[in-house]
């Protein structure tokens, strides 16, 4: 049985070359409802175990589930920004297993009627092809709850000497989006696998219907995977890699699948139809359950929940009220702020298009607000190993910072200063000016001083310049800068000491 | 004294008790006296709340005395099925896996029982999570007859059904999955009513088969049965399968019927619910009744029912198949009785495995297996799909008898109660008791067994009556109006002629 899994590893360029991978995707999404799929235990990140359960969450006897509706609706949106066909009637099933995280020992979720079907999702690859994702269906289920192994080594359960279980997340609601194989991806399955996953990240967020937060485990992806000789194969076995959680594992696990299930099928061996776990250490996956004598889940129609039947006038109202899509949205603000196909990209990737779309709204220049949010703050960003949207500094904070340099008042450079300020929390940008006593020096009395004092320090200059040679009058803009500690405008100095000389 | 309040109707009691002729705390009393002399044989509850039911008895005293509206059966008490969850009350559903639970909340029809003002004696045995036709499947020992201590008092609710015939309580919750409110009902010659699929919440309601369990009235009279039925009925926004309607009019109805005239009602013989395996006391004295029904006004028609002869097939197969979903939670990991392993490593899943070896009787995990079974992956459609198919064409069977009768009515049970011990051993014989009721678990009609009289052996038999999902109205109409005539023929309720009870002298 190990046999499969120990023989080498094949180069992914060899293993793409000589293998078609297709992949199959499952994204589990927690809902943002305020309480849980069927009862009206209240949802919140981090609580005190076991404190935000009913009898119902809990699985005690005689409790009985009520569909929450709120979370009908957040899965009716999810279906139509995937393009799915809105069941006019669909059900809940019971889903039989036993496990302690399973208060009921069933999780009551769909099974043979999801509430959306048969959608597309076109996603946009990092140099801009657009590749599309045939969606099967998307389904409302329940979470289990969360078990801590206590006292092995490894965290597992496996050596513990005890587990805790909270059921905090046990009956959050979840929507799950089950792809149908994800062919004709070749050597580029990775990418499609993580930008898939990301496009969906984003429209949760669009949709407002989760905080999709990859760390917390609001986003879940688990990723099949098979290969194949040729695209005119039939499918080849795959395998299950669950809980990938984040962008850039999902690219891993699939880029080593394709090597391992390469290696085994170069080995003449058959690859094992299993569920595998991603080692965010070192980049590997390990066998799981092995899902040929798959446990036997015994579905059948939830007994305790009528059908759920959304009206076409409710789904059509949903539909009306849906957001703009990320991509379609990305393309708009692309024409209107008339940014290249590579800076567009950037941005994107720098997940700036929001912050750029906000200062832009408070007034800035596209081009102003691209050259602070990727360069200045971008760099400051990269220092301090943050993302753009944590720097402490908003978008109508950098908008007013710009507007100072655009009047004037300010420089380029003194403007790197106020951000300083407005980043150590002095204030906004106006304030910071006036408190550091930033402002660009205009009252020509005071330049004036300066200027005099510059050109009777340096009377070669004054010389030279009146000769006709107007090279030497940096050395007085520079003495005037200095002694204004660069707060005056440079191409007001220039002015008034060109006057001053008499030219 | 003592003994006549217990033997008052609630209705009765609850008037006496509105006129202030005696207190809600006096008619509590009575009745918790009447348990400690007389259920020691008896054995109807397992679990008596003295001190909760005298405070609640005497709340309601002090409102009425502050001259506040109440309810008509305020402070009448009741005594509740054991699988019916009580807050700080043990609810054990007859298992030892739930033997000392004591739930954190009430199920709705409890809460509307504390806000109606209705002392809550105790909580009733059982067969093991409702599963059986005699009580005998009870991990805490058998519930006996009033009518005959060797006898069984019917199942799953022969506690509530032998308190009520035993005067123990005027009022009982029952709950009915395939006829445990109707066959004890019959068995014990008291009234017992299964409420319209959907009509009472089961909120609350330790479940067997979902999509069959229903909860409603045990009493002794027809009346008594409306009241109580119109009190915990109607929407609970907690159950997804509760009807969003007002109860139908059922005190009205039995009150119209009780004048006993029944013009006009076209009354359905169901063909399939006769003849063979039926005792010859019962049918006579059930078909006495249909001439008494011809008497009072009712048209009587002959009605077929094809299907119900698979009935009791696909009951075995639905109920079994959510039952093994259902109590798949009694696992000992949350609540409960908690088993470790005798020897090896103490896993969840082998902890598990312990603890519902040890938890369930042998009735549960015949039925656990029997729908792990129906429900397993390539067996689903042969078992599971086939059943309901059969539920869909008994319910079509249904339709068409409405479409020719008003209601339709058959004996509630083939015989009299049987000894203990005397189909324990067969379990294909303890289910054929519930021939007759099932139908309208599946169907999610609506159904009442009341008192017919005594069969040969001198235990007495039931007469049930059907009647179209929602229309539960009708029944209470036919029913009171069939109980004035046989009242009025035998001189007093059929509960008079059961031999008293021995009582124990009460060390108080």
């Amino acid at each position: 049985m190990t046999a499969a899994t120990t023989t080498g590893l094949v180069s992914y360029e060899d293993a793409v070359r000589r293998y078609d991978p297709v992949l199959g995707i499952e994204v589990h999404v927690e809902l943002g409802t305020r309480t849980k799929m069927f009862c009206a235990a209240e949802v919140e990140f981090g609580g005190e175990p076991n404190t935000q359960v009913t009898p119902v969450s809990l699985g005690l006897p005689g409790a009985l589930p009520v569909v929450n509706g709120k979370a009908v609706e957040y899965a009716i949106r999810i279906g139509l920004a995937l393009n799915c066909t809105i069941a006019e009637s669909c059900r809940f099933a019971r889903k039989n297993y036993f496990y302690p995280d399973v208060p009921k020992n069933f999780q009551t979720s769909q099974y043979d009627e999801p509430i959306a079907y048969d959608g597309w999702l076109d996603v946009e690859l990092e140099d801009g092809t657009v590749f599309r994702v045939e969606i099967e269906r998307a389904h409302m289920e329940e979470d289990a709850g969360k078990n801590t192994h206590v006292g092995g080594s490894t965290g597992r359960i496996h050596g513990a000497e005890y587990s805790l279980v909270d059921y905090n997340r046990a009956g959050i609601p979840l929507v799950e989006i089950v792809t149908r194989p994800i062919e004709g991806a070749g050597d580029r399955a990775p990418e499609v696998a993580r930008a898939y996953v990301q496009t969906l990240r984003d429209i949760f967020r669009t949709l407002d219907v989760s905080e999709a937060r990859m760390e917390r485990g609001n986003v879940r992806a688990d990723v099949n995977l098979s290969l194949r000789t040729s695209p005119d194969a039939p499918l080849g076995t795959r395998t299950e890699t669950k809980n990938v959680n984040s962008f850039r594992s999902i690219e891993r696990a699939v880029r080593y699948e394709v090597s391992r299930q390469a290696g085994v099928l170069d080995a003449g061996l058959p690859v094992i139809q299993e569920t595998r776990h991603f080692h965010e250490e070192d980049g590997t996956t390990s066998p799981g359950r092995v899902k040929s004598d798959a446990e036997d889940y015994r579905y059948f129609p939830e007994p305790d929940l009528v059908p759920v039947a959304p009206s076409r006038e409710w789904v059509e109202e949903i539909r009306a009220a849906l957001p703009e899509m990320p991509v379609a949205r990305r393309r708009r603000l692309q024409g209107e702020w008339g940014y290249a196909d590579a800076e567009m990209r950037d941005v994107v990737n720098a997940g700036a298009v929001d912050l750029i779309e906000a200062t832009v709204a408070a007034g800035t220049s596209a081009a102003g607000a691209r050259k602070w949010w990727m360069g200045e703050l971008a760099r400051r960003a990269k220092q301090d190993e943050v993302t753009l949207e944590d720097l402490s500094v908003t978008p109508a904070q950098i908008a007013q910072l710009q507007a100072l340099v655009e009047s004037g008042r300010i420089n380029d450079k003194i403007a790197r200063q106020v951000l300083d300020g407005v980043l150590a929390g002095e204030g906004d940008p106006e304030a910071v000016v006036v408190a550091r006593g930033l402002e660009v020096v205009s009252d020509d009395g005071a330049l004036l001083t300066a200027i005099d004092e510059a050109l009777a320090a340096q009377p070669d200059v004054v010389e030279k310049v009146r000769g006709g040679n107007q090279g030497p009058v940096g050395a007085i803009i520079g003495a005037v800068m200095k002694a204004t500690k660069g707060q005056a405008d440079a191409k007001r100095v220039r002015e008034l000491v060109l006057d001053r000389i008499g030219q | 004294m003592t003994n006549d309040i217990t033997r008052l109707s609630a209705s009765d009691l609850g008037s006496a008790l509105a006129r202030k002729e005696l207190s809600s705390v006096e008619a509590t009393q009575a009745h918790l006296d009447r348990i400690a002399a007389v259920d020691g044989d008896l054995h109807a509850f397992l679990h008596v709340s003295t001190q909760e039911a005298l405070a609640t008895a005497a709340d309601v005293d002090a409102k009425r005395a502050a001259g506040e509206e109440l309810h008509p059966l305020a402070g009448v008490p009741i005594a509740v099925k054991d699988v019916v969850v009580t807050k700080g009350l043990p609810t054990t559903a007859g298992s030892k896996i739930l033997e000392n639970w004591v739930p954190p909340y009430d199920a709705t029809l409890v809460e509307r029982l504390k806000g109606a003002g209705l002392p809550i004696l105790g909580k009733t045995n059982m067969d093991e999570f409702a599963m059986g036709s005699s009580t005998e499947h009870s991990a805490f020992g058998n519930t006996k007859n009033p009518w005959d201590l060797d006898r069984i008092p019917g199942g799953s609710g022969g506690g509530s059904a032998a308190a009520v015939a035993g005067f123990e309580a005027p009022l009982a919750i029952g709950t009915d999955t395939g006829g445990s409110i109707r066959q004890p009902g019959a068995v014990t010659g008291t009234v017992g009513v299964k409420p319209t699929y959907g009509g009472v919440s089961r909120y609350g309601l330790i479940a067997m088969a979902s999509s069959l369990d229903q909860a409603g009235p045990v009493t002794r009279t027809v009346l008594d049965a409306a009241l109580l039925h119109e009190l915990i009925g109607g929407h609970d926004p907690h159950d997804s399968t509760s009807i969003d309607e007002p109860v139908p009019g059922v005190v009205a109805a039995a009150r119209q019927g009780a004048t006993g005239d029944l013009k006009g009602v076209r009354v359905g013989v169901v063909t399939e619910l006769a003849g063979e395996g039926y005792q010859a006391g019962v049918s006579a004295r059930f078909d006495e009744s249909l001439e008494q029904l011809r008497a009072l006004g009712a048209e009587i028609v002959e009605v077929s029912c094809p299907s119900f002869r698979y009935a009791l097939d696909a009951y075995y197969l639905i109920m079994p198949a959510e039952a093994s979903s259902n109590l798949a939670k009694f696992d000992g990991m949350r609540f409960g009785l908690r088993v470790e392993p005798a020897e090896g490593p103490v896993t969840a899943e082998r902890v598990m495995g312990a603890t519902r070896g040890a938890g369930f009787g042998d009735e549960v995990k015949r039925r656990v297996i029997l729908g792990t079974y129906a429900l397993s992956a390539g067996y689903y459609d042969a078992y599971y799909g086939s059943a309901q198919k059969v539920r869909t064409l008994i319910q079509r069977d249904f339709a068409a008898a409405f479409a020719k009768a008003d209601v339709l009515v058959s004996p509630t049970a083939p015989t009299t109660a049987f000894k203990f011990g005397e189909k324990l051993d067969d379990p294909l014989a303890m289910y054929l008791n519930d021939v007759a009721t099932i139908p309208a678990n599946l169907a999610g009609v609506p159904g009442m067994s009341l008192p017919n009289g005594l069969s040969d052996d001198g235990l007495p038999v039931g007469f049930q009556i059907l009647a179209p999902a929602k229309a539960d109205d009708r029944m209470y109409r036919v029913g009171a109006a069939l109980e004035a005539a046989l009242e009025s023929r035998w001189g007093g309720p059929l509960l008079n002629k059961a031999p008293e009870l021995k009582t124990t002298e009460l060390a108080r």
